[in-house]
């Protein structure tokens, strides 16, 4: 819960966490070693000099940091964590969901954890799917397109691999589907994070929601094009809400493209945790005007209102969470401050 | 050991010729963006070696082919050499990258073999042209904030551009690299041409401004990601590089990364 500076309470979900463990002992290569080091530049990068973690923190925190960071030290009511494998670069995965749900487990009323397949494994990502939903009964996937699989250096949600897995994930109730269209960190030269392939996914696939997480950056015009079509896209504002700090007019740009282009209903926050943590996120966001030139070019504005839809209320419609009666089932097991 | 004055006068010269080679993507002198690690010259062999270095070890590798085949086209240009090396470094895909632009093969077929069979000289342009949005996106909202009309924009001539002074550091620095893709792509060489026109040669009109405008900053806005990305990270990466153990080199001098004189003398005792 986010209390504003007069006192009225805002409902946060923080689309995109993470609980990975990048850390030397599960790091199979180099590349996982980059890979971390390449998030870790995020991080240093982006965050206020007060926000800063150390590198060993950084690659492996504890269940007690999430906790904390998120929900005690943070405003998050609830987070939704990511599954991410990188198998090639990962011994244990990168975050698996195995590892999230385990440490969801502690606090299950704060944590919806979003699976994961890579559909270039054919029959086996099917089962998978399947395994997924029987034992984790989960609402969501992240997709990463530019996943290494052996040979292959990427894939598209429009190939035909992939829709067998989203028929199936139609079929079992599997409704949110996180893409990663951000910025390439991965070395394709075909670009694995091009945006064209949701328009195609996303018109074929009407029941599934299509959360675009980094908002397609740095192809925003792109995204927001397709996005403008189709009634089931949305965007994450990972990656994309940290430049409030470092470069507050430049985010005011990327903001207000999106309210022009998708609206104030298809915004979502994301923390992008532990690259960042949501506290000052929040704070900075509640805080933040687009700077009057750029709304009134745009003719767009951010009010308070746009404010707490983008902040919990979008995510909550398409988690079908009753936030009422979540807020209730949440101060009735308030935030837990661990016995030292 | 410290170059000689010659070597020092000729990696000077090859310094200067790399400021005119950009990251793509971000429109920028390698040299600005602190890219170029290392500066070697032989003038008995009349042999260059260049090294580099990206932001991260992920940068795309059409940047990264993009930006060693243009490093030792700019070197290779100058009269007095004769063999050029360019090595890329930390990057994961090195031994491609140092291959192609060292090999004897043409830029074309090892950019088309490693990138997915793209063309050189197709992405060679389209990222002309996003440096052209870029340049001349600044100069119109320049001319704009120092109250120009939309119908005097769009009429002005190249001449009447040329007269415009701007006061402000980005505008100014933009308006020369403006005009000189404008002359390079032939979209306006005489005083009386219309310093205005899109990257495909047509006429700004009055009425279309404001969305032309819009477009341009859609540009941008990708640009500008990547920018402030590569710019963080750049700037955490580079502070690793150590200084060799011939002391420091031009390169390094220019880097700033020359340590303070007092540098490794004990602290001076609390008074």
């Amino acid at each position: 819960m986010y209390k504003t500076k007069d006192g009225k309470e805002i409902f946060v979900v923080d689309g995109h966490t993470h609980f990975w463990d990048g850390s030397p002992e599960n790091q199979s290569n180099v590349h996982g070693k980059q890979f971390i080091d390449c998030f870790y530049a995020y991080h240093t990068n982006l965050s206020p000099p007060e926000q800063l973690w150390e590198k060993s923190r950084f690659e492996k925190y504890s269940e007690d940091d999430v906790y904390r960071d998120l929900f005690i030290d943070g405003p998050d009511d609830i987070a939704i964590i990511q599954s991410t494998y990188l198998r090639d670069f990962y011994k244990n995965g990168f975050s698996s969901i195995e590892r999230s749900t385990s440490m969801a487990a502690r606090h299950p009323e704060r944590f919806i954890v979003n699976g994961s397949f890579d559909p270039r494994d054919g029959e086996k990502a099917l089962e998978y799917i399947h395994y997924m939903k029987e034992e984790f009964d989960i609402q969501g996937v992240k997709m990463y397109t530019a996943e290494w699989n052996g040979e292959s250096k990427g894939w598209a949600l429009n190939d035909p691999a992939a829709y067998k897995c989203f028929e199936l994930c139609d079929k079992l109730g599997i409704r949110n589907v996180h893409v990663h269209k951000g910025p390439t960190i991965i070395p394709l030269s075909k670009d694995a994070f091009d945006v064209h392939d949701v328009d195609y996914a996303a018109t074929d696939f009407q029941n599934l929601n299509w959360i675009i997480e980094h908002c397609g950056l740095p192809r925003l015009d792109d995204f927001c094009w397709i996005a403008t079509q189709e009634t089931n896209v949305y965007a994450g504002l990972a990656v994309a809400l940290p430049f409030i700090h470092t470069r507050p007019r430049y985010f005011g740009e990327v903001i207000a493209e999106l309210l022009f282009w998708i609206g104030e209903e298809k915004i979502l926050f994301g923390s992008d945790y532990a690259i960042w943590t949501p506290q000052w996120l929040v704070e900075k966001f509640w805080d933040y005007q687009i700077p009057d030139d750029i709304a009134q070019e745009r003719g767009v504005e951010l009010t308070d209102e746009i404010k707490e839809k983008i902040l919990g209320l979008n995510a909550a419609k398409l988690y079908n969470i009753d936030v009422e009666a979540m807020k209730e089932k949440l101060n009735a097991a308030p935030v837990q401050i661990a016995a030292e | 050991m410290f170059l000689s004055f010659q070597e020092t006068e000729l990696a000077n010269e090859v310094w200067e010729c790399l400021e005119h080679v950009t990251d793509p993507e971000l429109d920028e002198p390698v040299t600005d963006m602190g890219f170029i690690e290392d500066i070697s010259v032989d003038p008995q062999k009349r042999k260059v070696e260049v090294e580099f270095r990206l932001p991260t070890y992920w940068c795309s590798p059409n940047f990264a082919f993009l930006m060693a085949f243009d490093i030792r086209i700019a070197i290779a240009a100058l009269p007095w050499v004769d063999d050029v090396k360019v090595t890329l470094n930390d990057h994961c895909f090195v031994d491609r990258v140092n291959e192609g632009v060292n090999g004897s093969r043409d830029f074309s077929s090892v950019f088309a073999e490693y990138c997915d069979g793209e063309s050189l000289d197709a992405v060679r342009l389209k990222f002309l042209e996003k440096a052209f949005v870029r340049r001349q996106e600044t100069v119109l909202l320049g001319l704009e904030s120092k109250g120009y009309s939309g119908e005097s924009i769009v009429n002005m001539t190249l001449e009447t551009f040329d007269e415009v002074h701007f006061s402000n550091l980005e505008e100014a620095k933009q308006k020369p690299r403006y005009r000189s893709l404008l002359m390079s792509r032939g979209l306006a060489t005489l005083p009386g041409d219309p310093a205005f026109v899109t990257w495909e040669g047509n006429r700004l009109t009055k009425a279309g401004l404001r969305d032309y405008l819009a477009q341009l900053r859609g540009v941008r806005i990708n640009m500008e990601f990547n920018g402030a990305l590569c710019r963080g990270l750049q700037s955490t990466r580079y502070k690793e590089v150590e200084i060799g153990p011939d002391g420091p080199t031009l390169v390094d001098f220019i880097q700033n990364r020359v340590p303070p004189r007092d540098a490794g003398r004990e602290p001076a005792a609390p008074t």
